[in-house]
């Protein structure tokens, strides 16, 4: 396979060196000054009173309460938005009906809220004066104020992750394979486990580590359904605003730095999957 | 237990969800809804309390904190956060729990002492070292030149009382004229280049991001702040005159009564105006009420000023919200206009 | 289900495959539960404050001068991105340097890292006594607490939706265009101008798009940083959840609803724009 940069040198369509040197360094600039210092100084920040600093911000019991709650969050809700995704792909990919692409935008929707207006529809549901308040009192469930509300609010805002990610994927390769499957004889569940599965692994992956990046993330909509009780519903994020408000800054950008540590293994893996599916950067960047 | 919720197996999951999460909790449990700066304090203040809780009933007490803008704790609550105690900055945030949702009566305020407030501050100016633009007193805010950072009113508590600190020290200058009054304070608000939600985040800008040349703020948060930063970095004014801020504290009773911890919250509360309450509330910068047993090493770093009270001069919170702080308040009229 | 799927199955195509009612149901179901009904409790509690009330709550100037600055602000991020990302994307795809592969990685970086992080990083910098800040005010240019905190927040955000976007197109896009150009005695500026941008055009605007999308709603990186002066430099979102600690719930859902249907439309666009910018790849 010919790269386009190999295939464009290799004709005279070159632009002159000058030109290739500028905007080469324009970029490089460009991206140093925008998005690697932000990253840089998260890093320079945590370390600045020393490592025992930044470990002692780590083992603090709200801190370790915040990882544990952030882990166990995305713990329920990358599998549902995964299963979802698939389950979504199938339907949408595999078959031709009616308010399909009513549907995919619907499923893009909540890249176009706010997260901090997907929070608030949750207060609105099942704050006390909400549409589900008094029954959720009478009943003794918390919802918002409780897990259950971070919960839901990171479902709404990873919810297309995944979905958005196999939708082309399965499009693009059609339904030949199944359909031959089929006629083979195979059952629905063993076409989808031998012979979809393998083809969107790759996607259903990348789809899965952005979700899980996000849900990880999550600080707007978050915020506003917490309650922010020590120890119990403060995810890492929030436990960051809250450090940085105490004047706390090195444990504060030393629990950023965890974060800003998994949006690094999160591109590394980015990249590895890439490699491994023979992918050069393709796809939807949502 | 789950039979009747079986037909919605979705809020069941997130019941089991939160079942998991409390089943932990075999020892009584308390939470208290607060504002940002008494963390320090309660974090102190609920150990002592366990302690004494645990000779006098058996039993221990777990106190769960939640900290935030007082504005922000009280929507919570008022949308169903489970607030066993609230301890917020002003008596305003109170009284709109009480009014927008009754779970605690209007006049929680008389159910304890001294107002309800067990501690109270008041507004003073933190400058940077050596006072470089020799900020004395109230009047000298309006100077040209002189930057001063205060938060937004309208959402953070300790900015009411700064606001309201200016205005009750115009009114005593001025004799009473209200135009003045207005006049000046509108003139501090010509300094202000930021204005920040809360009083945390003025003091981070203040102190972290050096902008302005003095901060209003609370007593306790302009100690606190000299300490975390080093003393030799910050000065401490207090003017000639200041309000007394009134944190304060109340039992939501709904909530107390739904999870049967009415005792124990109530012992808690109770347990703030002892003389270990009032001790562990100075030894964090706030002002005791109850000056009888703590010790004078304690009360040293509190200079003596003239105070005033939001009653004498405003007339309570509702008058003084209403008037200078609701939609189409003073605040919205001098400040919008500004840029 | 079966009596969804053998509803539904008028409106559909036979597929030999299995699973159409199971898991078009389930995608409904689950679509349902988890955006459009807490989406329809944010619309349904806004149409019943009534009209007058709606624009009342919405269009206050303070509320207008926040969609003015959110709006504005995404707009001039998503335009500096749209050309910066193009220059990006093009070096990616045409040059290679050492370090290529690290630079292609770090262009994710604003997908993967918690707005909140980005927040209080941005605010270490660019705030007076910050990395780039210290310099820029001793040139007298103050950046954090002003509206340009909130185009730079936004810039770092926005920048991967035009590069991934831009990038696949400008790979696929097809030397001998540019070829015949340069044999008709094109300059390779003007095939530049003439050639390649045309055909790069619609990825350029729908990265665009997306960009502005997500600058409207953002939230965790821009209020450590804009200092949220109101008329000034309070985004829309802020004055969302300022309206909730006032206690003006109207406020809130109005100012909410607004900004939702701005998405939404946006959303839309995005969607023609796509489509658009499928159909002339395969025209090219």
């Amino acid at each position: 396979m010919i790269t386009p940069a190999a295939r464009a040198s290799r004709i005279a369509i070159k632009e002159p060196p000058w030109l290739k040197v500028v905007l080469t360094l324009s970029a490089l600039l460009f991206l140093l000054l925008f998005v690697a210092m932000p990253l840089a100084a998260v890093f320079v920040e945590a370390f600045r009173r020393g490592v025992d600093m930044f470990f002692q911000a780590l083992v603090e019991p709200d801190a370790l309460a915040a990882i544990r709650l952030t882990t166990f969050v995305a713990a329920i809700a990358v599998p549902l938005n995964m299963l979802f995704g698939i389950v979504a792909s199938w339907a949408i990919a595999k078959f031709d009906f009616a308010g399909k692409s009513v549907l995919i935008t619907l499923i893009d929707l909540p890249f176009s809220v706010s997260p901090v207006v997907a929070g608030l529809v949750f207060v609105l549901l099942f704050g006390i004066h909400g549409w589900f308040g008094q029954w959720l009192v009478d009943n003794d469930i918390q919802i918002i104020f409780a897990v259950p509300g971070i919960v839901l609010a990171t479902i709404f805002v990873t919810f297309p992750f995944v979905a958005r990610e196999l939708i082309p994927l399965m499009e693009e390769q059609g339904r030949e394979e199944e359909e031959a499957a089929m006629s083979l004889g195979a059952g629905g569940l063993q076409t989808f486990f031998r012979v979809t599965l393998p083809n969107i692994k790759w996607g259903l992956l990348y789809g899965v580590l952005l979700c899980n990046a996000r849900a990880m993330g999550e600080f707007g909509a978050v915020s506003v359904v917490s309650g922010h009780i020590r120890g119990e519903t403060n995810t890492m994020p929030l436990h960051v605003e809250i450090l940085y408000n105490e004047y706390n800054f090195v444990a504060a950008f030393a629990v950023a730095s965890l974060l800003a540590g998994l949006a690094l293994i999160t591109l590394v893996l980015k990249k590895f999957i890439e490699w491994r599916s023979g992918d050069t950067g393709r796809g939807a960047p949502l | 237990m789950f039979g009747r919720r079986r037909f919605l197996p979705i809020l069941a999951g997130c019941a089991l969800i939160f079942a998991a999460g409390s089943a932990r909790a075999a020892d009584k449990t308390l939470l208290n809804v607060s504002y940002d700066p008494t963390r320090e304090f309660y974090q102190e203040f609920n150990a002592a309390f366990a302690k004494v809780w645990k000779e006098k009933a058996g039993d221990g007490v777990i106190v769960r904190m939640s900290h935030g803008g007082s504005g922000k704790q009280a929507r919570a609550v008022i949308d169903g956060l489970q607030a066993d105690v609230v301890t917020l900055a002003l008596a305003y945030d109170i009284d709109e729990i009480a009014a927008k949702t009754g779970f605690l009566p209007a006049d929680w305020q008389k159910r304890l002492p001294e107002n309800s407030a067990p501690y109270t501050s008041t507004i003073v100016f933190l400058v940077r070292k050596g006072n470089p633009k020799a900020i004395r007193d109230w009047n000298d805010l309006t100077r040209d030149g002189v930057s001063v950072i205060t938060p937004n009113p309208k959402t953070s508590g300790g900015a009411r009382w700064n606001f309201l600190a200016a205005w009750g020290y115009a009114l005593k200058h001025w004799d009473g004229d209200e135009a003045k009054a207005e006049k000046y304070v509108t003139d501090i608000f010509h300094n202000v280049p930021i204005l920040e939600t809360g009083a945390r985040g003025a003091t981070t800008t203040f102190a972290q991001r050096g902008l302005g040349d003095v901060l209003i703020t609370w007593e306790n948060e302009a100690l606190l702040a000299k300490e975390e930063f080093g003393t030799d970095t910050f000065e401490i004014v207090v003017p000639s005159i200041s309000i007394r801020a009134e944190p304060t504290v109340a039992l939501v009773d709904t909530w107390v009564d739904k999870h049967g911890t009415r005792d124990v919250a109530e012992s808690y509360l109770q347990y703030l105006y002892s003389p270990e309450g009032q001790r562990l509330a100075a030894k964090h910068y706030f002002r005791p009420t109850r000056t009888d047993g703590v010790p004078a090493a304690e009360l040293a770093r509190f200079p003596k000023l003239e105070q005033f009270t939001i009653d004498d001069v405003f007339g309570g919170w509702q008058k003084a919200q209403a008037r200078f702080f609701s939609d189409g308040g003073v605040f919205d009229k001098i400040y919008t206009p500004v840029r | 289900m079966t009596a969804i799927a053998q509803r539904l199955s008028v409106w559909r195509r036979d597929s030999v495959l299995p699973g159409f009612g199971l898991t078009l149901g389930l995608t409904l179901t689950y679509l349902s539960l988890v955006i459009l009904l807490p989406l329809s409790a944010l619309i349904i509690t806004t149409s019943g404050m009534g009209w007058q009330a709606f624009l009342d709550a919405a269009f206050t100037p303070r509320a207008l001068a926040a969609y003015k600055l959110s709006f504005g602000a995404a707009f001039i991020a998503a335009g500096i991105n749209a050309v910066a990302g193009v220059i990006v994307a093009w070096v990616l795809v045409r040059y290679s340097f050492p370090g290529k592969r690290l630079v292609d990685a770090i262009v994710d970086l604003p997908f993967a890292l918690p707005t909140a992080v980005a927040g209080i990083a941005l605010a270490a910098i660019y705030a007076s006594n910050g990395w780039i800040g210290g310099p820029l005010s001793i040139l007298g240019i103050k950046v954090a607490f002003t509206p340009l905190a909130v185009v730079l927040a936004l810039l770092f955000e926005g920048l991967p939706f035009v590069v991934r976007t831009v990038e696949p197109v400008l790979q696929d896009l097809d030397p001998e265009l540019e070829e015949a150009s340069a044999s008709l005695g094109a300059g390779r500026l003007q095939t530049m101008v003439r050639v390649i941008l045309p055909s790069i055009l619609p990825a350029v605007v729908t990265g665009f798009a997306l960009a502005f999308a997500r600058g409207l709603g953002e939230y965790g990186s821009v209020i450590f940083i804009a200092g949220n002066l109101p008329m000034v430099s309070e985004i829309a979102p802020l004055l969302i959840i300022i309206k909730l600690e006032q206690y003006d719930y109207t406020g809130a859902t109005a100012i909410a609803t607004v900004v939702l249907l701005a998405g939404f439309i946006l959303l839309l666009v995005i969607n023609v724009l796509q489509r658009w910018s499928r159909r002339h790849e395969h025209r090219t």
